[in-house]
């Protein structure tokens, strides 16, 4: 047995005791101290809380840090509410207009009631909606008091052009954004998705058949290519707990291990679900069972490639942290960035909008408002 | 330990190396900083709480420094962090001390949702409360300073803390804001009151920060019951006068300055109607500290019906 690092400058006490949960049961406070910060850093405090419920340790945890974790099970709780209430809303703006709706990531776990949206905190609704007809979605959406969020002219031509979505929409009164897609990876990425192959395989949510969620395999996939290929590893460790209720909760689901590999190949995506399961594995510890062994040995990368995937996703997928970064954290993530940038435009396209970014960075966020908005 | 038993070296040491744990009402405030000013402020206006030189758990691990480069010299700023995540703008350094205060509200009210957060002031006197809400300018500040020097108890002048299991108030008994004219009116009003520098040019004018009296730090692990939700507003020249305020009104005019109300959701709700059922509610005009003083002393003395505020 391992023993857990113990005090700051120690290393990731958080990821050894995922890996163990029932280590929990025996921390010192000053342990706690630590686990309270970098959970809170990697946005997963509340999810702690509620797994800590789950597995009847939560009473007995010392006061001040359980303090800590039914504070922001309180928050994660609200967003819940809200997020449900932003979805009916949204539904009810669309319902008249016979356009079906594909809600992704949080939404969809919130809504189906995935083992993901327990404590999660949302900074926006992600949903798909069919291409030929997002202009009128935005057109209805702004009618019913959403506006496109404070952006300049490049950015709103950069949104329309190049990516999978339009700009982000934000209510005038709520402040909440809406990320409206056409599919699930942007259109200039080495791996685009076809839409249609998502939505023709995509299940009704309950008696409405407009409102839908992906399959099971395709909402691995699409959280697994969000992860692995958006470049910002800021809340990578709960991204990566994401995947891993996934594929906890599907994997009992007769047939999913079967059908997985072979929608990954189906939908070009075999990069993303190979880099899930080698760490799901390695930074948590799950298990992946025998029926993958032949599909991942088809896919694995070249040992070259394999410790440089290594180097730098074992670094990013640690809490962002103070008490987690090693000399080359920041360089690792700053090379992950770069490389989901790569991967998602060609350089033609990729150069001169670095450039510009660079060049024109936005006003400065003003100081926090009183109470905590849906927006990160 | 109270902090007044280190030396000033000790006390500076300690903030430079990040070992100084504040207890600040319920909360542990680990606080970092090197500033002299900050070090001299904590000194003078946290003399009486109690500190942990090695307590193993803090709740906000706090620090206040000066950024790097060109402003270090020129137009010298201050730095405000929580464990290294900074949420607001530098601000000039002559704001450092009350950048402390801010922060540490900020703190509370973000992480701290095991209370409903009022943005009040609350006082006590026989084990009852009075919660006194208050934008800026109704006189909350001033009356609350005057009243801890004169037969009541400070629980807290900026945010009253409501257990959401019994409704009672937990103390947090920080240095209280004051701000402009009310510096020296109190400065004249309370000769026995410990009052930190002036920092002139905030966002709330100038600003300078009373220490809470020596008893609210003895007594900080008492709690009290709401007895009273009075709403203080100052009238230049005006008579000492209370009103019965509705009880509704007080409601929703006390979910619009809980700052965690709408994260309570339906619990919320409930913690502050149950509040509201068991004080009694007024509006309070005033502009003589003395006459105020006395309506406050005549309430407290009626007799309460036994009713709990959980009931």
């Amino acid at each position: 047995m391992t023993t857990l690092p113990v005090t700051e400058g120690t290393g990731s006490l958080l990821p050894a005791l995922l890996r163990r949960p029932g280590a929990f049961a025996s921390l010192s406070l000053q342990q706690w101290d630590l686990v309270i910060r970098q959970a809170l850093r990697a946005g997963i405090l509340a999810r702690l809380c509620f797994q800590l419920d789950e597995m009847g340790l939560l009473d007995a945890v010392p006061d001040r840090p359980r303090h800590h974790l039914e504070a922001a099970r309180t928050v994660a709780q609200k967003h819940m509410r809200d997020v449900r209430w932003e979805i009916a809303c949204v539904r009810r703006v669309l319902e008249k207009h016979d356009i079906s709706v594909t809600l992704l990531k949080g939404a969809a776990y919130a809504m189906a009631d995935l083992p993901p949206a327990r404590g999660r905190l949302f900074s926006d609704i992600d949903f798909m909606v069919p291409r030929h007809r997002i202009e009128e979605v935005e057109r209805i959406l702004i009618e019913a008091d959403w506006g496109s969020a404070a952006l300049d002219e490049y950015d709103q031509q950069y949104y329309r052009r190049w990516t999978h979505q339009i700009p982000p929409l934000q209510h005038y009164k709520r402040n909440t954004v809406l990320d409206v897609h056409h599919t699930i990876v942007q259109i200039t990425a080495r791996d685009a998705v076809e839409a249609d192959l998502l939505a023709a395989a995509s299940q009704p949510l309950g008696d409405d058949a407009r409102l839908r969620i992906l399959a099971p395999a395709d909402m691995v996939l699409h959280s697994a290519v969000h992860l692995f290929s958006e470049g910002e590893f800021d809340r990578g460790l709960r991204d990566l707990l994401d995947l891993s209720d996934l594929l906890r909760h599907f994997g009992n689901q007769p047939g999913f291990w079967e059908a997985l590999p072979a929608r990954a190949e189906e939908l070009g995506l075999t990069g993303p679900l190979h880099l899930t399961l080698r760490y799901v594995e390695r930074v948590l510890g799950q298990p992946i069972p025998e029926a993958m062994r032949e599909a991942r040995r088809r896919w694995r990368p070249s040992p070259g490639k394999r410790v440089l995937h290594d180097a730098l996703f074992l670094r990013a997928l640690q809490p962002d942290h103070h008490s987690c970064h090693t000399p080359l954290t920041g360089f690792a993530r700053w090379l992950l960035y770069v490389r989901a940038h790569y991967r998602r435009m060609p350089l033609g396209l990729l150069v001169p909008h670095l450039l510009r970014k660079s060049f024109h960075r936005p006003p400065e966020e003003e100081e926090p408002p009183r109470v905590l908005p849906l927006r990160r | 330990m109270k902090l007044s038993a280190w030396s000033r070296d000790e006390l500076r040491a300690r903030l430079a190396s990040g070992g100084l744990c504040l207890n600040t009402g319920p909360f542990i405030s680990r606080i970092r900083t090197r500033i002299p000013a900050v070090v001299d402020g904590i000194a003078l206006l946290y003399a009486d709480n109690a500190v942990a030189p090695d307590a193993p758990f803090a709740d906000f691990h706090i620090a206040l420094s000066q950024p790097l480069g060109l402003r270090r010299w020129y137009k010298p700023q201050v730095l405000f962090d929580v464990d290294r995540a900074v949420p607001f703008k530098p601000l000039p350094l002559n704001q450092a001390l009350p950048l402390l205060e801010w922060g540490l509200n900020w703190c509370i009210g973000i992480y701290a949702h095991r209370f409903l957060i009022v943005h009040a002031a609350a006082l006590e006197k026989n084990g009852c409360a009075v919660i006194l809400p208050g934008p800026p300018g109704s006189g909350k500040s001033t009356l609350t300073a005057y009243l801890v020097h004169n037969g009541w108890r400070l629980l807290s002048d900026e945010l009253a803390l409501v257990s959401l299991q019994d409704g009672r108030i937990t103390p947090l008994a920080r240095p209280v804001s004051l701000k402009n004219q009310s510096i020296d009116i109190i400065a004249k009003a309370v000769p026995g009151a410990t009052i930190g520098p002036r920092a002139d040019d905030t966002a709330k004018g100038t600003v300078a920060l009373m220490k809470a009296p020596t008893d609210s730090q003895e007594r900080i692990a008492e709690t009290a019951r709401p007895a009273w939700v009075i709403f203080p507003r100052y009238t230049a020249g005006a008579e000492a006068v209370l009103e019965a305020r509705s009880k509704a009104d007080t409601l929703i005019e006390l979910g619009r300055n809980a700052f965690n109300y709408s994260i309570h959701g339906r619990r919320g709700f409930e913690v502050l109607a149950r509040l509201v059922e068991g004080c009694s509610c007024h509006t309070f005009t005033y502009s003589n500290l003395q006459d105020a003083q006395s309506v406050f002393a005549a309430l407290a003395a009626q007799p309460r019906p036994a009713k709990q505020a959980s009931a």
